[in-house]
């Protein structure tokens, strides 16, 4: 059964990331131990709410290092909404935090003259996904992948490298669409680890 | 482009689905899990779960309903009815609700979403108001507790305050046209979508794909019904169809 690795520092609902593996039928384990996450096959970082208070949990709980490691030696990762701009440099949301540097951009948060959150489905690609953020970043920086969505202007729907994939939206809560892109996460990172 | 949502709603009461006018008339609908998997199927973009237990092991059976909605549901889930407290709250997020309502008590100590949201992020507060016409005809008022009790409070300064308050998205039910299928008060909608720039989710009063246009054009930004779903009288698919004929953009 496929090990996946559920990022736990408090900041996330897991409830639905959870569920969404498990109908996927793998084997989901809640944490936020640095040895057991740097050991895992497969390791997703959820997270809602604010950037600062996102960031202050990974720093806490001695995780910060373990993440960057693992992207750097394409380890699997999945970033998920704030695990997303978690990732990047730093945030409007929590000016002088520093972010953890692995995609080389800046988060900034959408517009005043449209709906904010985004709150509900956009198109992808092919497919719709479900977003529920404030907060977006706008380009792709050098060596990373992905699609974009609209909302007011283009933004990053969800970028990849190597078994990295970070996504904006929820794949989790997008159906069948959603479940497909986790799943093909899955399959691109077996191939990489034994999981 | 961001998509009109349908949104159909299950009232919950120990465990089982249930349907009422105007919050009253309670009668049995079916499974929750099994009702959850067929508007899934049926093309939902979200589910709203009300609690309309009134009893203490009621509400506990609520908690398992989310937990064993949340896991056969791979669309958005909002959880409201009866939440009183931060700790009520979490422990809805914590058994699978991605977004709690708050309604009456939110009336009684405002502060209330400005605790929550600062916790799990406004993303995941709904205000809840339900809006009835003032006795004497101008305007609307706050309702609370059911409808049983008016407030006073004027329902459009409520709706402006939300985001200050800590809301992310506002669940806007209208009291007079719930139930009744004559369409969503899209006065009230109007008069709220002038003054916020938060997600409206209309509520109250659907009948049929004419009336959700009719509350899209007013400014919602999703529309959510009960009845025309669990009485088969049609489906988010075949609405959709129907909304996208007039030129709204949803998910297909």
């Amino acid at each position: 059964m496929t090990q996946v690795t559920i990022i736990d520092t408090g900041i996330a609902n897991t409830a639905s990331v959870s569920a969404a593996f498990e109908r996927l039928g793998c084997d989901v384990a809640l944490s936020h131990d640095p040895g057991l996450i740097d050991d895992a096959p497969l390791v997703v970082l959820p997270g809602v709410g604010n950037f600062g208070a996102g960031m202050r949990a990974i720093r806490s709980c001695k995780l910060d290092g373990v993440i960057i490691d693992r992207v750097e030696n394409n380890r699997p990762l999945m970033g998920i909404c704030l695990g997303l701009q978690l990732l990047c440099d730093a945030s409007d949301e929590s000016p002088g935090i520093e972010g953890l540097g692995i995609i080389n951009a800046m988060v900034t948060r959408f517009s005043d003259d449209i709906r904010t959150p985004q709150h509900g489905w956009n198109r992808v690609g092919d497919g719709y996904a479900y977003y529920s953020n404030t907060y977006r970043i706008e380009t792709f920086p050098e060596g990373w992948d992905g699609e974009t969505s609209t909302h007011g202007a283009p933004f990053v729907a969800y970028l990849q490298r190597g078994t990295t994939l970070a996504c904006q939206f929820h794949p989790e809560l997008s159906g069948a669409w959603g479940a497909n892109l986790m799943r093909e996460w899955i399959e691109n990172a077996k191939e990489v680890v034994s999981c | 482009m961001l998509t009109s949502r349908i949104i159909p709603c299950l009232d919950i009461d120990n465990g089982r689905v249930v349907k009422g006018v105007k919050f009253a008339n309670l009668r049995d609908a079916g499974d929750p899990v099994e009702q959850a998997t067929r508007y899934e199927q049926d093309g939902a973009d979200e589910l709203v779960m009300l609690d309309v237990s009134a009893t203490t092991s009621g509400r506990e059976t609520a908690l398992e309903t989310v937990r064993a909605v949340r896991s056969a549901l791979s669309i958005p889930l909002s959880v409201g009815g009866g939440v009183r407290s931060v700790e009520h709250a979490l422990a809805l997020l914590r058994a699978g609700a991605d977004k709690v309502g708050v309604n009456s008590a939110a009336v009684e100590n405002p502060s209330l979403l400005r605790e929550l949201a600062d916790k799990v992020g406004a993303q995941c507060v709904v205000l809840s108001i339900d809006a009835a016409t003032r006795v004497e005809g101008n305007g609307w008022e706050v309702v609370t507790r059911a409808g049983t009790h008016r407030t006073g409070i004027d329902a459009i300064e409520w709706s402006a305050s939300a985001s200050s308050m800590g809301a992310g998205e506002i669940l806007l039910t209208s009291f007079d046209q719930d139930g009744t299928r004559s369409g969503y008060d899209t006065d009230l909608l109007r008069a709220v979508r002038s003054l916020t720039t938060l997600p409206i989710i209309a509520s109250g009063g659907a009948d049929n794909s004419t009336h959700m246009l009719d509350a899209l054009i007013a400014g919602a930004d999703a529309v959510l019904a009960a009845s025309i779903f669990h009485d088969n009288d049609t489906t988010p698919n075949a609405i959709k169809l129907e909304l996208r004929a007039s030129g709204i953009e949803v998910r297909t």
